[in-house]
């Protein structure tokens, strides 16, 4: 548009620039220059080029974490991906006090991760209430371990990060249900095509889309899995649950090698920009 | 597949059938996901004589009582934490709002050069974790003498790349003739965006509003790397605090996550409309 001064434009961005600037590009750049020093915020730090990297290579707590990760990738992934379609298939209907119930399922997601982590632990208490529900329904003949034994303490980490995490996708799900053009539906009622059969046929396939950036934010988010680790295992029993954000947190903050820490922080961001990059694409696709 | 058509008899039938089955449904998923939450309650009200663990455990506490709540006040600076969390998110909003939508003004509504790569700019910056930045940011904040201060709590929510494109997203629907015609009577542009774009985007802003809102009443890591002082403690460092002051005398703790958790459940009560169009915008058009 004419009539405005060419340097306008660039005045309505600078506040934004400058504290994006120097809150997230420079320390980007610094993130990635600190991880080839041996910065540890006390002594004088010095260039060690890849040494970093070399120790990680032969670091075993790193691939522990790694490996914790990429578990949460395969497991808790797919059940962030599927559990939510049953959800959004389930309050997508036009009933009395559905409002209240798609709140009911999202509220897990508004609670800070701390709190619902906190409030897990109990639940996981050897004599907790999930136990008795286990005893008294005949489900296990002893009490499970939930956090304290190292077979269990990563899966009962996930279990919260799925059930604090599954409203938010439903509710992508449920858009997604919601743009599936109602006169397919028509058509297959005139049909007399069975619900059952309309789910399998029309509304499963519509929902591709909606799966495939479902699976993407879901990853990007698991692979970011901390608060509910720092509350509830410390990454115990025997680094079982130490994921690694856990152990970027651990190196930085309380063994204080920052420079090693930020090389944690580079792989990753390696990992999570293909996963954005990804993410953008498929966002690309849908238009 | 062709079946036989459905008579309105069945079709009643089936729809009253469905209704069922979805109400025990969704009342098990509800279970599930608020369970927890009234486990806590009921275990916040229990008094000290009741047996926690009991066998069959009691869901409702025998002789309910808020003595709990009165001795996590006593013991640790509640309101202090709730007055911290309501100062960080108020400033973080408001900042959020106004940068990232000052920025989305021209990339949403002007041509100039080098546009492109801001928006490549803005791009990258989206997709970097917040993980990799703490350090360097902690080390720039400490520099910067913002350690245990409300600004340097802020600073990484003060104006999100995300917000940016979200308004930006919401001004570009605003037709392009209101503001031809406020520019035809010589108003600045400055004033087009107070008085103009930002009134018509008001559902946009509330939607990011509560999204800014949620991040920072629920962030965890940077408060707890940057602030030591408790005084400066937010809400969830607060509780934190209680879980390994009170050693998991679990009716404290509880009372105090209780206590957290009302405001948030107050603004999402107020709002849940807000969430669930910023989840879909969010996810959708990103």
């Amino acid at each position: 548009m004419r009539l405005s001064h060419p340097l306008l434009p660039y005045l309505f961005l600078i506040p934004a620039c400058a504290i994006l600037g120097l809150f997230v590009l420079y320390p980007a750049g610094k993130a990635i220059w600190l991880s080839f020093t041996d910065f540890n915020l006390i002594t004088s730090s010095h260039f060690v080029g890849w040494d970093n990297y070399v120790r990680l290579w032969a670091d075993p707590f790193f691939w522990g974490a790694l490996r914790n990760t990429l578990l949460y990738l395969l497991v808790a992934v797919p059940m962030l991906v599927i559990l939510p379609i049953f959800l959004a298939l389930l309050v997508n209907k036009a009933l009395p006090g559905i409002r209240l119930f798609r709140a009911l399922i999202y509220l897990p997601v508004v609670t800070s991760l701390v709190i619902s982590g906190l409030v897990w632990k109990w639940v996981y208490e050897e004599r907790g209430i999930l136990n008795h529900f286990l005893l008294a329904t005949g489900l296990t003949d002893n009490p499970v371990a939930f956090l304290t034994d190292p077979a269990n303490a990563l899966f009962s980490v996930m279990a919260v990060t799925i059930w604090a995490g599954m409203g938010y996708y439903m509710v992508i799900y449920l858009a997604g249900l919601q743009a599936i053009p109602r006169h397919l539906y028509e058509a297959a009622e005139v049909e007399g095509v069975s619900r059952w059969q309309q789910t399998l046929h029309i509304t499963l396939p519509m929902l591709k889309p909606s799966v495939a950036v479902v699976t993407v934010m879901s990853s990007i988010a698991a692979m970011k899995v901390f608060e509910e680790v720092y509350v509830m295992t410390r990454g115990g029993p025997l680094d079982s649950s130490k994921t690694l954000v856990f152990y970027l947190y651990e190196s930085a903050f309380v063994e204080f090698e920052m420079g090693y820490a930020a090389a944690i922080g580079v792989v990753l961001f390696a990992v999570t920009l293909i996963l954005s990059l990804v993410n953008l694409r498929l966002l690309k696709q849908e238009g | 597949m062709t079946l036989p058509r459905w008579t309105p008899a069945q079709k009643r039938r089936r729809d009253l059938l469905d209704a069922a089955l979805r109400y025990a449904g969704l009342l098990l998923v509800t279970l599930l996901t608020i369970g927890p939450f009234l486990w806590l309650l009921s275990t916040s009200l229990k008094s000290g004589s009741e047996n926690l663990f009991a066998y069959p455990p009691s869901l409702l506490p025998a002789e309910p009582t808020l003595s709990n709540y009165a001795r996590v006040f006593e013991g640790q600076p509640m309101l202090r934490y709730l007055a911290n969390s309501l100062i960080v998110a108020v400033l973080a909003v408001s900042s959020n709002l106004i940068f990232a939508s000052l920025a989305a003004y021209p990339l949403a509504r002007m041509r100039f050069r080098g546009r492109r790569w801001v928006f490549g700019v803005l791009l990258a910056s989206m997709m970097i974790p917040f993980q990799l930045l703490m350090i360097p940011v902690y080390e720039l904040a400490i520099a910067l003498g913002l350690q245990n201060s409300y600004l340097g709590l802020v600073v990484p929510h003060a104006c999100t790349a995300f917000g940016i494109f979200f308004m930006r997203q919401a001004f570009s629907t605003i037709p392009a003739a209101l503001e031809e015609a406020a520019i035809m009577e010589g108003v600045s542009r400055l004033r087009i965006w107070w008085h103009v774009l930002l009134p018509l985007s008001k559902p946009s802003l509330a939607t990011l509003a509560v999204f800014s809102f949620i991040a920072v009443w629920g962030d965890f890591l940077w408060p707890l790397i940057l602030i030591d002082d408790p005084q400066l403690y937010t809400l969830p460092l607060g509780v934190n605090r209680l879980a390994s002051a009170f050693s998991m005398d679990w009716r404290l703790v509880a009372a105090g996550a209780v206590f957290s958790l009302i405001p948030i459940l107050i603004v999402f009560g107020f709002s849940q409309r807000f969430f669930i169009e910023g989840a879909l915008k969010g996810a959708v058009k990103g």
